[in-house]
């Protein structure tokens, strides 16, 4: 009877101490979630009665005037983002390749491997200012493709970690096989490991963009802002992030109005590319 | 009456880094027979049995010496100026663990053939159902070769795994306990393979599995602590062992 008696308090203790655990983890995690919707609601309240079309089709009118928009600043942003994916994927890829594949047994490998853990903390704006001693200093003007340039710099380790981290989840034995039958390794790679791997690495390449796209710092010193549309990524290039922070700071009523549109398009935009992105990773099937 | 000699080790050994795994061994692997080699774990056998096929060249510090003739060219395979991919596309292997690609059935029997170069669809199509047959899987897999390899049971998966080492015509097969991670009834014909597969072509297998090696081979090796204690037909190993250490490996006092 005594030990049936101890038996229950001891289970009762259990209980308790689990209840007190789970309560806990979950204020944690909805400690996070009320910033997050309190930063979006925040975005959505004041931003989204500063949307019409306009802000769209329109450049900037003069500073203090009604109207114009931001067209400059959302084709901007959509070039020097686009164009930092297109030189930071493949690089952050075949990275991920050489430290998972080729230098799976070098020491030199593993070295760059630990760098590269080191540098996806790195502060964006030493990014940017590094990028201004090499590529703007010497040219001697503010360019898009220098943005470019550093939020690639940024992307490319994000990438390369995952990648590798999802290459070294594919079994051994599937690589061994591909041996077996006599292929190279460059044939083993291409057939075997990349096509098992490649819902992960796709889910990098989201990664590396999200990392990315909200980024102000390092286009600071590279692709600085401009007030005029341009498509040509060699001129100084007004970007949505640069442009919020500069009307957000800016004395005119008007601005303050439009940073707002401004903050809501890129929220909700890369929210939307999150989903679809997510959507098709998901969709795609797990063995191709 | 001896049959003709495939495979001939002479003098071989084997280091992983400072680690002498294999030592001084010498053993015939008989054309068109089934060659068994047992022993308890960490004796070597899969060291020896990868050896055929040069799979340690895949990792750093490992050495071989000595020679492993193959014939009927009489080259030394382990020899450092002959390409083991040369040698993989002549010795093929099957895995402990059914270890198909992430591809359809079809384009995993046809891989082999494809990084060989053949590349017209009629004669894939051709060579592919000839190895699905060869391994016993095409009744059961005809109306689904464009599905996922991986929506096949267990002991077709392995079976897949062999249609896809025989499609590229190998001279010799290593099988490398191929039915540890099966059920009886997909061991039984896996066995029942290895022995009709012996028609077309050599086999080595390794197994933990003494009735296994009993029932499949006609000759056994028997390896302890990295050295090849006994050699012959399966028959006079399994009855009159010359070794003591055989005799008592198989009457299973260790191991």
């Amino acid at each position: 009877m005594e030990n049936s008696d101890a038996l229950r308090r001891n289970i009762l203790r259990r209980k308790a101490v689990n209840l007190v655990m789970l309560s806990l983890s979950t204020l944690t995690a909805l400690y996070g979630l009320v910033w997050l919707f309190w930063i979006l609601a925040d975005v959505v309240v004041n931003g989204f009665r500063f949307i019409n079309t306009d802000l769209f089709l329109q450049d900037p009118a003069p500073p203090g005037t009604e109207g114009g928009g931001l067209r400059h600043a959302f084709l901007g942003h959509f070039i020097i983002t686009a164009l930092a994916t297109l030189m930071g994927v493949p690089i952050g890829i075949g990275a991920g390749l050489f430290f998972a594949e080729y230098g799976r047994h070098s020491r030199f490998a593993g070295y760059l491997r630990s760098v590269t853990d080191v540098i996806v903390s790195f502060p964006s704006i030493v990014v940017g200012t590094l990028v201004y001693a090499i590529l703007v200093k010497p040219v001697g003007h503010f360019m898009g493709i220098s943005g470019s340039v550093a939020l690639a710099l940024l992307m490319i380790p994000v990438i390369a970690i995952t990648t590798d981290e999802i290459l070294r989840l594919v079994p051994n034995s599937l690589r061994e096989a591909g041996y077996a039958l006599g292929a190279y390794r460059w044939q083993v790679v291409k057939d075997i490991t990349l096509p098992a791997a490649k819902r992960g690495i796709l889910t990098g390449v989201i990664l590396g963009i999200a990392r990315i796209a909200g980024e102000t710092a390092p286009l600071l010193f590279t692709s600085f802002n401009s007030n005029f549309l341009t498509l040509n990524p060699f001129e100084a290039m007004a970007s949505l992030t640069v442009t919020i922070f500069q009307y957000a700071m800016g004395p005119y009523k008007e601005w303050h109005g439009q940073a707002w549109a401004a903050a809501f398009v890129l929220t909700v935009g890369t929210l939307l590319f999150f989903m679809t992105a997510k959507a098709v990773v998901h969709g795609m099937r797990r063995y191709g | 009456m001896e049959p003709p000699v495939k495979i001939e080790v002479r003098n071989f050994n084997f280091y992983y880094g400072d680690f002498h795994a294999l030592k001084d061994i010498n053993l015939k692997i008989y054309e068109n027979q089934v060659t068994a080699i047992i022993g308890p774990s960490g004796c070597g056998k899969t060291t020896l049995l990868r050896s055929f096929n040069r799979m340690h060249d895949l990792y750093p510090g490992n050495r071989y010496e000595g020679e492993i003739i193959l014939y009927p060219d009489g080259i030394n395979l382990i020899d450092k100026d002959v390409d083991p991919i040369a040698i993989r596309m002549r010795i093929g292997m099957v895995f402990q663990k059914p270890n198909p690609f992430p591809k359809s059935v079809y384009e995993n029997v046809a891989y082999g053939l494809r990084i060989k170069g053949i590349k017209k669809k009629s004669v894939l199509d051709e060579k592919v159902e000839e190895a699905l047959r060869a391994a016993a899987l095409w009744d059961e897999v005809r109306d689904r070769l464009h599905e996922n390899a991986y929506s096949l049971s267990g002991g077709q998966q392995q079976r897949l795994c062999i249609a896809r080492a025989i499609a590229v015509e190998p001279e010799v097969l290593l099988f490398d306990e191929p039915t540890s991670a099966l059920d009886p009834i997909s061991t039984a014909k896996i066995e029942e393979l290895v022995v009709e597969l012996k028609k077309r072509l050599t086999i080595v297998i390794v197994t933990h599995n003494m009735q296994q090696a009993a029932r499949v081979s006609d000759y056994t090796a028997f390896m302890y602590m990295g050295e090849l204690v006994e050699f012959g037909p399966t028959e006079k190993i399994f009855t009159k062992p010359e070794s003591k250490l055989t005799e008592e490996y198989i009457t299973g006092r260790f191991g």
